[in-house]
């Protein structure tokens, strides 16, 4: 896979031999009933995630994609979320035949999740000792001394001074930076091949973010996870995925190894999203760039692009026919777009 | 710091004209315990933080939650009492008024708040809400009422037959819209615009910003862009300064404060922002701050920052840095920069 020059070698590189993907996701559909009808939140998602390696999924909110992962590993409530369509395999195993005793061996013992606010995604009313033990405990099977052991072992690791004290501390007893470790070390505790990290870092402060990107990359070097980051941060993502998948309206618009979709993106919303940021340095416009309009409200199965309402390349088949993600450019990069950028006219697709 | 240096500050070019001057300003909240409810402490949430604001531009102040940028704001508009320091705005001290003198001042300053889901009023519709500084400061007939709150529509963007709307049926780039047609409604001529893109969207944000700076220009309006995004900022802002626990350590004009910022902290707040940019953040040597921000009931002695401090030694410990004017025109509080 191609990576930036020095950007730091995944545990596992991609050689051929272990590149299995750990997680498939193919044509996944969820909607939410709600008074108003039925909300379109996911309209056929379809990514892989391989060995080691570190996706990005992009978007704004209500782009699907939060909903999507946890539809996929079944974390919705239902009613009012529904599957309507789709197959998602772990390690090549269907995860929708499981058994639910299956299902619960897997959330939180092989996929870990970290989630955004690390304040209410923690129990208050038990001590972070006994919140990290009890997947050691009910996953590995570990007694008490053994996963009070390790769970110290963890805190060190995410870089909590003087663990075992602190293994008797409250959750509210941490600072939200020293949580989102401690969420991490939970994430982390099984030793999944899977990690889900949602907007783990969006609560921070930059200067804490900043702690918790470098510790993400020491431990990916040193435990080999899987990661799919989601955040809608671009910045976040260029400095930490190898590949990107950037999501608008329940869809994945675009899709390519990270250097790809920042140097060469394909789809005007990654092109748009691009555009709109303002930098740290170099060249300052006088007016930011703007996507016009706003994100669709999805009360129903889009029929034709989703953005072209708000897409300046939008034409008349844009509006009549849906879509997929098909290659483009280099190795990997795949789009989800009618319209082909000027600079790429001259090429043939991959 | 001394009065002289407090009294020297923040005069970027002295023929722009000063709208906002704020003087060894500091808003401490009493920490009571016990059955008595004595009080134990304070929280010092904005310590002797001097700066002036120059008619028509944008000073941006950023700098971390708690660093007590959002109580500089309330306090200059005078939503959160004043401990001590003076503000003076458009020469006028209006540090102590009271009552009446208060609320006609009102008209000079407004705010754009953060949360426009939380900062309107769900039970008005976008006339009403629109509308209400003008009820309160204004007497004018129902006709002009409404061709005020047309107007204030146009000025942002709204379109006309929103008027009857609730908030709820808007989107959060919108409802912000909404908050700004409001702050605007008495032709204030200094705004405090706290956080005001942070709940949105990317794409939204932009659109946000670009109305900000077109109804600068239109209006000759003075920002005080109170932000934690600091790409925005430079985007934005004339002028920055940078808050860490209360105290101000660091103003310049923009490009020099992005390009050699001279205070520590604000050079590891700028080497923290994520850039998105793949090639860059693969190279780019990051100054990792250990640990996290001390508790502003009970910051540090001397230097607030030594205690995260990369080059901290032992006079930090016991001497506060000064808020001085350095000789390339930045304003640093660092014995380093001396």
């Amino acid at each position: 896979m191609p990576l930036a020059d020095g950007a730091p070698a995944t545990a596992q590189q991609t050689n051929g031999v272990d590149d299995a993907p750990v997680l498939e996701v193919e044509g996944l559909e969820t909607v939410f009933d709600t008074r108003d009808g039925a909300v379109h939140a996911v309209n056929g998602v379809s990514f892989h995630l391989r060995p080691g390696e570190l996706l990005g999924v992009v978007g704004e909110s209500g782009s699907g994609k939060s909903v999507t992962m946890m539809s996929a590993l079944q974390l919705l409530p239902s009613p009012p979320a529904r599957r309507t369509g789709g197959m998602v395999r772990f390690r090549g195993q269907d995860v929708d035949a499981m058994t639910p005793k299956a299902m619960r061996r897997l959330r939180g013992g092989e996929i870990g999740f970290v989630f955004q606010d690390p304040m209410t995604s923690l129990n208050p009313v038990f001590t972070v000792g006994f919140q990290i033990m009890e997947p050691l405990r009910k996953h590995l099977r570990l007694s008490k001394p053994e996963a009070r052991k390790r769970a110290a072992e963890l805190l060190a690791m995410v870089g909590i001074p003087s663990p075992e004290a602190r293994l008797n501390d409250y959750p509210h007893q941490f600072s939200g930076g020293m949580r989102q470790r401690v969420m991490i070390a939970i994430a982390l505790a099984c030793e999944p091949g899977v990690v889900i990290a949602d907007e783990p870092t969006t609560a921070l402060d930059v200067t804490i973010q900043a702690q918790i990107i470098e510790l993400v990359k020491d431990l990916r070097q040193r435990l080999g996870a899987a990661i799919v980051w989601i955040t809608h941060d671009l910045g976040v993502i260029a400095g930490i995925a190898d590949r990107v998948a950037v999501m608008y309206a329940g869809r994945i618009v675009e899709e390519g190894p990270v250097l790809e979709i920042f140097e060469d993106p394909r789809h005007p919303y990654t092109r748009a999203l691009l555009e709109t940021m303002p930098h740290l340095e170099g060249d300052r416009p006088q007016r930011l760039r703007t996507i016009p309009g706003q994100p669709p409200v999805l009360m129903e199965t889009p029929v034709a692009c989703s953005f072209a309402p708000r897409c300046p390349h939008a034409f008349d088949k844009c509006l009549a026919a849906d879509p997929r993600l098909e290659p483009c450019g280099a190795a990997g990069h795949r789009v989800a777009c009618w319209w082909t950028p000027p600079e790429a006219e001259t090429e043939v697709p991959a | 710091m001394s009065d002289a240096a407090a009294l020297d500050a923040p005069r970027a070019a002295p023929t722009a004209e000063t709208l906002l001057r704020v003087q060894n300003l500091s808003v401490h909240f009493p920490i009571h315990k016990g059955l008595l409810r004595r009080q134990v402490g304070a929280v010092q949430a904005v310590d002797e933080v001097s700066f002036d604001v120059l008619k028509g531009e944008t000073l941006g102040l950023v700098g971390e939650s708690g660093c007590g940028k959002s109580t500089t704001g309330r306090a200059i508009l005078r939503l959160t009492p004043i401990t001590q320091g003076r503000v003076i705005l458009d020469g006028e001290d209006i540090t102590h008024i009271e009552g009446e003198t208060l609320r006609q001042r009102r008209r000079k300053m407004q705010m754009i708040f953060q949360d426009p889901q939380a900062s309107l009023n769900p039970r008005m519709n976008v006339s009403g809400i629109i509308s209400e500084p003008l009820v309160e400061h204004r007497s004018l007939s129902r006709k002009q009422m409404q061709e005020r709150v047309y107007e204030l529509m146009d000025a942002v963007g709204l379109r006309r037959s929103f008027a009857n709307r609730y908030p709820h049926e808007f989107s959060g780039g919108q409802r912000q819209r909404i908050g700004i047609a409001r702050a605007l409604a008495l032709d204030p001529g200094f705004i405090v615009c706290d956080e005001p893109i942070a709940a949105l969207d990317v794409s939204i944000q932009a659109q946000v910003v670009n109305l900000l700076e077109e109804l600068q220009q239109r209006l000759g309006l003075t920002y005080l862009f109170i932000s934690h995004d600091l790409s925005m900022v430079r985007h934005m802002a004339t002028r920055v300064a940078v808050m860490y626990l209360g105290r101000m350590v660091e103003l310049a004009p923009r490009e020099k404060l992005y390009s050699v910022p001279r205070h520590p902290y604000t050079q590891a707040l700028l080497s923290a922002v994520p850039e998105p940019d793949p090639r860059r953040e693969a190279t780019r040597q990051r100054i990792i701050l250990t640990g996290d921000v001390p508790s502003p009931a009970n910051p540090p002695s001397g230097c607030r920052f030594r205690t995260r401090c990369p080059h901290a030694f032992d006079r930090c410990a016991v001497e506060t840095p000064a808020f001085r004017k350095l000789s390339d025109g930045h304003f640093a509080a660092c014995h380093l920069s001396e």
